[in-house]
C-alpha cells in the first residue's frame, strides 16, 4: 500500500478533486502528531493500491498557521510515497511556489493543474509540457468538477509511483527542519553575540507611552496636542501671510502697474486683478503649508503619529478608515492641502482615496474667516456662536456621511498592523528637508492648475467687455441667474451664487467678492448683507460654502496626489451634491418650522 | 498540550508564546515581517479604549494591531509577565 498526500492552497478545488478521485470511499481518520481529522480513501492507481490523504489547504509549507503546521507534521510523521500538488490553473503564477517547495523536500511529486476549464474561459493557456520540463515535475491539466483529464492525471500519478523509491520521511524531516535549523542557528548566533535582557529595562518611551496612551487621558492629550499645533501654525503663520500679501501688493504698485499701463484696459485687468491677485491669494497659503509640514514632519519623526493612529483607530474603523486618516482629517481643519498631501503615510490606495475624499469636508481656516464675517454681519450676537458651533458639527457629519457612502467603493484590504517605533527627537535637518520638499512639490504640481482656474474665474466675471465686474451682465451673472431654479430653494440668490463662483478659487476670496458684487465696503457691506438675507438664508449659505467644491489649491492637490482625473471629478462633484442636499434640508426645514 | 488562547483575549501585562498565525495571506506576511512567528514570545502592553487596537511587544519591536487581526494569532503558555 502506497500513501499519497494531496496538498494545495485554499480555493483550488482540492476537495472536489479528492471526491472525484475517490468516489464514496472517503473516510475521516486521525493521525499521530496531527490534531485534526483528515479525509482519506483507498483507490487503485495503475497497479498500486493507494491511500490518498487530503491535507488542509495551505499557502506555504514553512508558514505558521494551524493548517500549515498540520500539513507539515503529517509530511514529517506519516510515510508518504508521493505528493500531488493541486494548483488552481487561473492562479498558476501565484501558486507555483508551493510546487517548488514540495519538490525541495525531495519527495516524488506531480502537479495537477485543476480548474483547467475555468482557466480556459479566462483565455489562460498553459503549456503543460514546457511547464513540466521547467519544473522537473510531471504536470497534468484536469478538472475535478467535470472530470475531464482525470484519467490522464491518475496515469501520471501511477508513473510517479512506479519510479518512486521507498518513503524517506527522515529526508523530509531533515528538509523541513532546514527552516527550523535556520531559526535555531539565528537563535544560537544571537545568544552568542547579542544580549537582550529577558525583560527590557524601562525606557523613556515606556514612560511616555504610559501617559500619552493612557486609556482616558490619551485622547484628550491628543486633541490638546493638535490644538497646540494649530495655534502655533496660525500664530507664526498669520504675520507671514500678511507679509506675502504685502509683498504682492508692493510688486503690483511699484512694478506691474507702471509696466502694464500701456496695455488695453481689459488685458491689464486680467493681468493685475485676475492673475496677479489670484496667484497672490494662493501664494498667501504657502507659509501655512510650510509650517504645517514642519509640524507634521516633527510629529511623524518623533513617533507620535503612529501613537495618534493607535488612539483614534477605534473611531475610524467603523467608517472604513483607520487612525492615520483621523490625524489627517484633523490637520484638514487647519488647511486641507497639507492634510491631503499627508495621506501619503497610508500605503493602501483605496483607503487613501477615501480619506482624500473626506478631508475637504473639514472646516478649514479659510472657510472659518468667511463664516465669522457673515455671522458677524447677519446673525444676532446671541445666535452667532451657536451657528458657528453647528457648522463644526456639520463638518464632522459631512465627513461621516461621505465615508459611509463611499466606504464600499473604496474598500480597503489593508490590515491595520503598524509598528510603534520608540520616541526619537526629530532633527531640524530632517524636518526642514521634509517641509521644503513638500512645498516645492505643491508649487510645481499645482501652479498651472491654479493659474488656469484663476484666469477662468476672472474671465467669467469680466466678460463681455464693458459689463460691470461680477455684475448681472457678465458671464458669471448669467450663470448666477441660470442657477436660480437650483439655488433658489436653498435661499441663495444670484449675487450669492456669483460669490460662490469666486469661492472656487479660495474660500476667503468670498468676502472680497461680496465687496465687488455689492459695490460696498466694510460696515456698509455688512449692513447690505444683513438686509439681503435673514439668519436662515445666511446659515444655509454658510452650510453650502462649508461643503461645496473644494478650493482650487485643494483640487489641484487632489489631482496631483490621486493622479486620476476621474477621482478628482468625483471629489468636486460629490461635495456639490452633498452641499445642495444639506442646504436644501436646512433651509426648507427651517422655513417649514416657521422661521 | 496546554490550552491555546488568541492574542486578542489577553489582558494587558500577560504574555504568551506564539503557536500559530492564521489569517488572509497578506496579513500573515505582514505579521511575519514584524516578527510574529511560531515560538516567539508576545507581551500585551495595553489596549486602546472603545475596543480599539492592541499594543504588543515582541522582542524589541512594538506593534499596534486591531482585535480582529490579533484573533488569528494563537498563543500557548499564557501567563502574566513576572514583575
Amino acid at each position: 500500500m502506497k500513501r499519497v498526500a494531496l496538498i494545495g492552497m485554499p480555493n483550488t478545488g482540492k476537495s472536489t478533486l479528492f471526491n472525484r478521485l475517490t468516489g464514496s470511499q472517503a473516510r475521516v481518520g486521525n493521525w499521530p502528531g496531527v490534531t485534526v481529522d483528515l479525509a482519506t480513501a483507498r483507490v487503485l492507481v495503475g497497479g498500486h493500491m493507494v491511500e490518498l490523504v487530503d491535507l488542509p489547504g495551505l499557502y506555504d509549507l514553512h508558514g505558521f498557521s494551524e493548517d500549515e503546521l498540520v500539513a507539515r507534521h503529517f509530511l514529517e510523521a506519516a510515510r508518504v510515497d508521493a505528493v500531488a500538488v493541486v494548483i488552481n490553473s487561473s492562479q498558476v503564477d501565484r501558486q507555483l511556489a508551493l510546487a517548488l517547495q514540495v519538490k525541495g523536500l525531495g519527495l516524488p511529486a506531480l502537479v495537477l493543474l485543476n480548474m483547467a476549464d475555468e482557466a480556459k474561459r479566462y483565455g489562460i493557456e498553459i503549456d503543460a509540457g514546457r511547464l513540466s520540463r521547467g519544473l522537473g515535475l510531471p504536470v497534468a491539466a484536469l478538472s475535478g468538477r467535470f472530470g475531464t483529464g482525470v484519467p490522464e492525471g491518475v496515469a501520471a500519478l501511477a508513473r510517479v509511483l512506479d519510479e518512486a523509491g521507498p518513503p524517506r520521511e527522515a529526508a523530509v524531516r531533515a528538509a523541513l527542519a532546514e527552516d527550523h535549523r535556520r531559526e535555531e542557528e539565528i537563535e544560537a548566533l544571537l545568544r552568542a553575540s547579542v544580549v537582550v535582557p529577558e525583560r527590557l529595562s524601562e525606557q523613556a518611551s515606556d514612560r511616555i507611552d504610559r501617559l500619552v496612551l493612557h486609556p482616558w487621558l490619551g485622547l484628550p492629550l491628543f486633541f490638546l496636542a493638535m490644538l497646540a499645533v494649530f495655534q502655533a501654525v496660525f500664530w507664526l503663520g498669520s504675520p507671514m501671510q500678511d507679509g506675502v500679501e504685502a509683498l504682492f501688493e508692493a510688486v503690483r504698485r511699484l512694478a506691474l502697474e507702471p509696466l502694464l499701463a500701456p496695455l488695453p484696459e481689459l488685458l491689464r485687468g486680467l493681468m493685475l486683478d485676475g492673475i496677479w491677485a489670484g496667484v497672490g491669494t494662493v501664494a498667501a497659503f504657502v507659509p501655512l503649508i510650510v509650517l504645517f509640514f514642519f509640524f507634521l514632519a516633527a510629529v511623524e519623526d518623533s513617533g507620535y503619529l503612529s501613537r495618534a493612529a493607535f488612539l483614534t483607530d477605534a473611531l475610524m474603523a467603523r467608517l472604513g478608515l483607520d487612525g492615520r486618516a483621523f490625524v489627517m482629517l484633523l490637520m484638514g481643519f487647519g488647511c486641507n492641502v497639507p492634510a491631503i498631501m499627508g495621506t501619503r503615510v497610508m500605503r493602501d490606495r483605496p483607503m487613501r482615496l477615501l480619506s482624500m475624499l473626506t478631508i475637504p469636508m473639514s472646516l478649514c481656516s479659510a472657510r472659518l474667516q468667511v463664516f465669522v464675517f457673515v455671522a458677524a454681519a447677519v446673525l444676532a450676537p446671541s445666535r452667532a456662536p451657536w451657528v458657528l458651533f453647528g457648522l463644526y458639527l456639520a463638518s464632522f457629519a459631512a465627513v461621516i456621511v461621505t465615508a459611509l457612502v463611499f466606504r464600499r467603493r473604496f474598500e480597503s484590504r489593508e490590515p491595520f498592523v503598524i509598528e510603534l517605533p520608540p520616541y526619537r527627537m526629530p532633527t531640524v535637518r530632517q524636518v526642514w528637508l521634509r517641509g521644503w520638499v513638500e512645498v516645492k512639490h505643491f508649487l510645481r504640481r499645482a501652479t498651472t492648475f491654479i493659474f488656469l482656474g484663476v484666469v477662468a474665474v476672472w474671465l467669467l466675471t469680466h466678460l463681455p467687455a464693458g459689463a460691470a465686474p461680477a455684475g448681472p451682465d457678465t458671464l458669471a451673472g448669467w450663470i448666477g441667474a441660470a442657477t436660480k431654479p437650483l439655488l433658489g430653494p436653498l435661499g441663495i440668490d444670484e449675487k450669492l451664487a456669483v460669490a460662490l463662483l469666486f469661492g472656487f478659487v479660495a474660500k476667503e476670496v468670498v468676502i472680497g467678492a461680496f465687496a465687488v458684487i455689492y459695490g460696498l465696503e466694510g460696515d456698509a457691506l455688512a449692513a447690505g448683507l444683513a438686509q439681503s438675507m435673514d439668519w436662515v438664508a445666511a446659515t444655509s449659505f454658510m452650510i453650502f460654502t462649508l461643503v461645496y467644491t473644494p478650493c482650487l489649491s485643494t483640487v489641484a492637490t487632489l489631482r496631483a496626489e490621486s493622479r486620476s482625473l476621474a477621482f478628482t471629478a468625483l471629489a468636486v462633484a460629490w461635495p456639490l451634491v452633498l452641499a445642495w442636499a444639506a442646504s436644501f434640508a436646512f433651509y426648507q426645514g427651517m422655513r417649514a418650522l416657521g422661521f | 498540550m496546554t490550552a491555546r488562547r488568541p492574542l486578542s483575549q489577553l489582558t494587558p501585562g500577560e504574555s504568551g508564546v506564539i503557536a500559530a498565525v492564521d489569517g488572509p495571506e497578506g496579513l500573515r506576511q505582514r505579521l511575519a515581517a514584524l516578527g510574529f512567528r511560531a515560538g516567539r514570545a508576545v507581551l500585551l502592553l495595553r489596549r486602546a479604549s472603545l475596543r480599539g487596537p492592541l499594543h504588543v511587544r515582541l522582542g524589541t519591536t512594538e506593534v499596534a494591531l486591531r482585535q480582529g487581526e490579533a484573533g488569528g494569532v494563537s498563543l500557548r503558555a499564557v501567563a502574566p509577565l513576572a514583575p
